[in-house]
C-alpha cells in the first residue's frame, strides 16, 4: 500500500460522497477546493475512510489534518500500525 | 442494516405518498440524526420531510409562536436531550444540587410539553434516555443519590410516570437500542468532540428505525395477527412421529426455548395480537399438545382460528387471513421450514415472514430484535380479541344452516347503539381511526387527544356505534364525525366501521342514525365523501348503495327529508 494508491482510493471514496465523478484530488488538496466538502461532509467523509481501511483517526487527526496529503499520512501510519 | 451511507441518499429521495412532517430540536448535533430519520421512512415508503433545527435552540424555538419550528406545521415534533450534555449540566453542578436533578429535567421537559400543547397541534415524540457508565463510585452509584447513575436511572423511570399522563406524548425508546448494541459500539468519542453527535455512524440507523417505527405504528401501519407453525416452531420435534413424550417442550433441554417463546407469545396474545395456527398435520394431532400436554404455555383458547391440514400453507393463510378480515401486510407469519417461508412470501409478497435462525434458542431474541408489534395506542382490559373472533366462527356456522340470509340476521338478535363520543370511548375510537384501513372512506387518522377535541367542538356532530349478538358482544364498531360546514349542510369526515360487522345490516343502522341525528339538529342535507386508497375500494360505491345522489366523481349527497331509512334487522338498545 503505497501513498499514491491511497490517495486514489480516497479519491473514489470522495466521488462518492460529493457526488461528482469527475473530482480529481491531489496532496495539496484542502476542503476549500471542493464545494460540497462542509465540516458535517467531512465527517461523513472520514466515516467512510475509516469503515474502508479498517482504522480509526484520533481527534487531532480529523481537526488538524491541512490537506488530503496530512490525512493520507495519518491513514498509511494507522495502517502500518495494525500490521 | 441499512448504513448510514444509504440513509443520506435516500433521504434525497421522492417518494409518492402523503407527506408528514418531523421537526427535530435537541441539545446536541442532530443533522445526521434528523437525516438518517429521513432516509430509513423514505426507504419503508413513507413521505417523510424531516425539519432539523440549530442544537440548543429548544427554548427559543418553543416559546416563539412565529418560530421555525411552528411553521413549518410538523405533524410531530422530537424532542431529544442526549444524556452526553445532561451529564456535563450535571457535573457544572453543585454536589448538592445533583440530587434534584431528574426532577429538574422532568419539569423542564413538562414546561416544553406544555408549550407544544399550546402552540401546535403536533404530537410529541420524546426519546427515552441513554446511560452513561462514569464509575464515580463504582457500583455504589447506586445508592448514592448525587451521582450520575442513580439521576439518569430514576429520570428514566420519572419520565415514564410523566409520559402515561399525556395523551400527546409518544416515547421512543433510545435506552432499549442502546442497551442492544453496546455502550461500545454507540458511542463514539472523537465524533462525540469533533462534532458534538453523540451516536456512533454505526449506531445511526438503529436509533432512526426506532423513531420510525413509532412513527409508522402512529400513522395506522401495525401488525395485528401472528400465524405460527408447529412441529420445531412452537415445540421441538415432530408431533406426528415424536408423539406425546417425544416433542419438546417445558423446563427441560431444548424445551425450555419453546416454552419461553409460548411465553411471549401468549402475552402478545393478551395485548390483542391474534394468534393463529397454520400446520401440515392432522387436525387432532395437532391439537392434541394444546389439549393435554402439561408443559405447554399455549392452549387452545389462546388461539383464535386453528388451521391444521394437509393444503399448501399459502392457501390456507389467505383463509385466515380472509376470516379476519384484516390486510396482509398486518400479519407475521413464523415457521422454521425455509422451503414454507419462501413459498408463502413468493405467492404472498405482502405478508412478513421473518427468517428464523436455524436454532431455536435464537428464535425469541430475532424476533424480539424485528420489532413488529410496535404500537401507538393501548385500550388495557379488553385488548385480548381471541374469544371475538371465536364466537366469529360460531356465527359463520350457524350461517349455513339457514336458507335465506334475512332468516340468519333475524336469528341473531342483534341490537345496536349510537351515542355521542363519550371520555372512556376516546382511547377506542381513536384506535378504530388508526387501525381501519378497509371500511374507511377516507381514512383520517385521529390520536385519543384530537378526539377529545372533536368530541368537545361545537363544530362536530360525533356518534359511535356498538352491536351485540346472541353470540357476544362486539364491541365499539364504527365511528362518524360529522362536520357543521355550514347551517344546513354536514360533511362526514369520518366514516368507519370494523370489518367483523360486514353485511348484517350495521352499514344501514349507521347510515339511519346518522341521518335521524342530522334532522334532529336541524340540518337539511348530509355530504359524504369518498377518498380512495390502495384498501378501500370496498367502500366505493357505499353511498349510492345507501341511497345518496352522486354530485362528483367521489362525491355524494342527500337532502334528509328525501331519505328513506335503510331495512336491517337490528334493534335498538332499550
Amino acid at each position: 500500500m503505497t501513498k499514491e494508491s491511497v490517495l486514489k482510493d480516497v479519491e473514489e471514496i470522495m466521488r462518492e460522497e460529493f457526488e461528482d465523478d469527475e473530482l480529481e484530488i491531489t496532496y495539496e488538496t484542502t476542503a476549500a477546493d471542493v464545494e460540497e466538502w462542509d465540516s458535517l461532509a467531512h465527517l461523513s467523509l472520514i466515516h467512510e475512510i475509516e469503515a474502508k481501511f479498517k482504522i480509526k483517526f484520533t481527534m487531532g487527526e480529523i481537526q488538524d489534518s491541512k490537506n488530503v496529503g496530512e490525512l493520507l499520512d495519518a491513514l498509511l501510519k494507522h495502517v502500518e500500525e495494525k500490521k | 442494516m441499512y448504513s448510514f451511507k444509504e440513509l443520506k441518499k435516500a433521504a434525497k429521495l421522492s417518494v409518492a405518498a402523503k407527506e408528514m412532517k418531523l421537526a427535530v430540536v435537541g441539545n446536541c448535533a442532530t443533522q445526521f440524526f434528523s437525516k438518517s430519520i429521513q432516509g430509513y421512512a423514505k426507504l419503508l415508503g413513507m413521505n417523510l420531510n424531516v425539519y432539523d433545527t440549530d442544537y440548543n435552540q429548544i427554548d427559543v424555538q418553543l416559546l416563539d409562536q412565529n418560530s421555525e419550528v411552528y411553521r413549518f406545521s410538523p405533524d410531530n415534533i422530537l424532542i431529544w436531550l442526549a444524556t452526553d450534555k445532561l451529564y456535563e449540566e450535571f457535573l457544572d453542578m453543585e454536589l448538592q444540587a445533583r440530587e434534584s436533578f431528574a426532577q429538574g429535567v422532568i419539569d423542564k421537559l413538562n414546561f416544553w410539553w406544555d408549550l407544544v400543547e399550546k402552540n401546535s397541534k403536533a404530537r410529541i415524540i420524546q426519546p427515552n434516555f441513554t446511560e452513561i457508565d462514569d464509575k464515580a463510585l463504582g457500583s455504589y452509584s447506586c445508592k448514592v443519590e448525587t451521582s450520575f447513575i442513580y439521576q439518569i436511572r430514576k429520570l428514566n423511570f420519572l419520565l415514564q410516570n410523566e409520559i402515561i399522563k399525556r395523551k400527546s406524548v409518544y416515547p421512543v425508546d433510545f435506552l432499549a437500542v442502546q442497551i442492544r448494541q453496546g455502550l461500545n459500539l454507540f458511542y463514539d468519542p472523537s465524533l462525540y468532540y469533533n462534532a458534538k453527535m453523540t451516536i456512533s455512524m454505526e449506531s445511526l440507523p438503529w436509533i432512526a428505525k426506532s423513531v420510525v417505527d413509532v412513527l409508522s405504528a402512529m400513522n395506522g401501519k401495525i401488525k395485528k395477527c401472528i400465524i405460527l407453525d408447529l412441529d420445531n416452531t412452537l415445540w421441538g420435534g415432530v408431533i406426528g412421529d415424536d408423539g406425546m413424550g417425544g416433542i419438546q417442550i417445558g423446563e427441560l433441554g431444548a424445551g425450555h426455548a419453546f416454552a419461553d417463546f409460548q411465553r411471549w407469545l401468549k402475552q402478545l396474545k393478551e395485548y390483542g395480537i391474534i394468534l393463529a395456527v397454520c400446520s401440515k398435520n392432522n387436525e387432532d394431532t395437532a391439537k392434541e399438545p394444546f389439549e393435554s400436554h402439561e408443559e405447554m404455555i399455549l392452549r387452545l383458547s389462546d388461539i383464535s382460528i386453528f388451521v391444521a391440514n394437509w393444503q399448501d400453507k399459502a392457501s390456507n393463510i389467505k383463509m385466515i387471513q380472509e376470516s379476519l378480515n384484516i390486510g396482509m401486510d398486518s400479519i407475521v407469519f413464523v415457521d422454521d421450514n425455509p422451503f414454507e417461508r419462501n413459498l408463502v412470501k413468493t405467492i404472498i409478497p405482502d405478508i412478513e415472514v421473518p427468517e428464523l435462525p436455524e436454532d431455536p434458542a435464537l428464535y425469541l431474541d430475532y424476533l424480539q430484535s424485528k420489532n413488529y408489534f410496535e404500537t401507538a395506542s393501548y385500550i388495557g382490559k379488553g385488548s385480548d380479541r381471541t374469544e371475538l373472533y371465536r364466537a366469529e366462527f360460531e356465527r359463520k356456522k350457524l350461517q349455513m344452516q339457514f336458507g335465506s340470509i334475512d332468516d340468519y340476521l333475524i336469528s341473531l338478535d342483534m341490537i345496536g347503539e349510537a351515542k355521542p363520543f363519550e371520555p372512556v370511548r376516546f382511547a377506542r375510537i381513536a384506535q378504530l381511526t388508526q387501525r381501519s384501513n378497509q371500511f374507511n372512506l377516507r381514512t383520517v387518522r385521529y390520536t385519543e387527544d384530537e378526539i377529545e377535541r372533536v368530541a368537545n367542538d361545537d363544530h362536530y356532530l360525533t356518534l359511535y356505534y356498538t352491536l351485540k349478538d346472541k353470540f357476544g358482544d362486539h364491541g365499539l364498531v364504527s365511528v362518524v364525525i360529522m362536520e357543521k360546514i355550514s347551517d344546513k349542510e354536514l360533511f362526514v369526515d369520518t366514516w368507519l366501521m370494523s370489518c367483523r360487522v360486514l353485511k348484517r345490516g350495521m352499514e344501514e343502522f349507521i347510515v339511519n342514525k346518522m341521518i335521524e341525528t342530522a334532522k334532529s339538529n336541524g340540518f337539511e342535507q348530509v355530504i359524504g365523501e369518498y377518498i380512495p386508497t390502495a384498501k378501500n375500494a370496498m367502500v366505493k360505491d357505499i353511498y349510492k348503495t345507501m341511497g345518496f345522489e352522486q354530485t362528483d366523481e367521489n362525491k355524494y349527497c342527500i337532502d334528509v327529508d328525501s331519505y328513506k331509512p335503510q331495512n336491517n334487522y337490528i334493534k335498538e338498545e332499550e
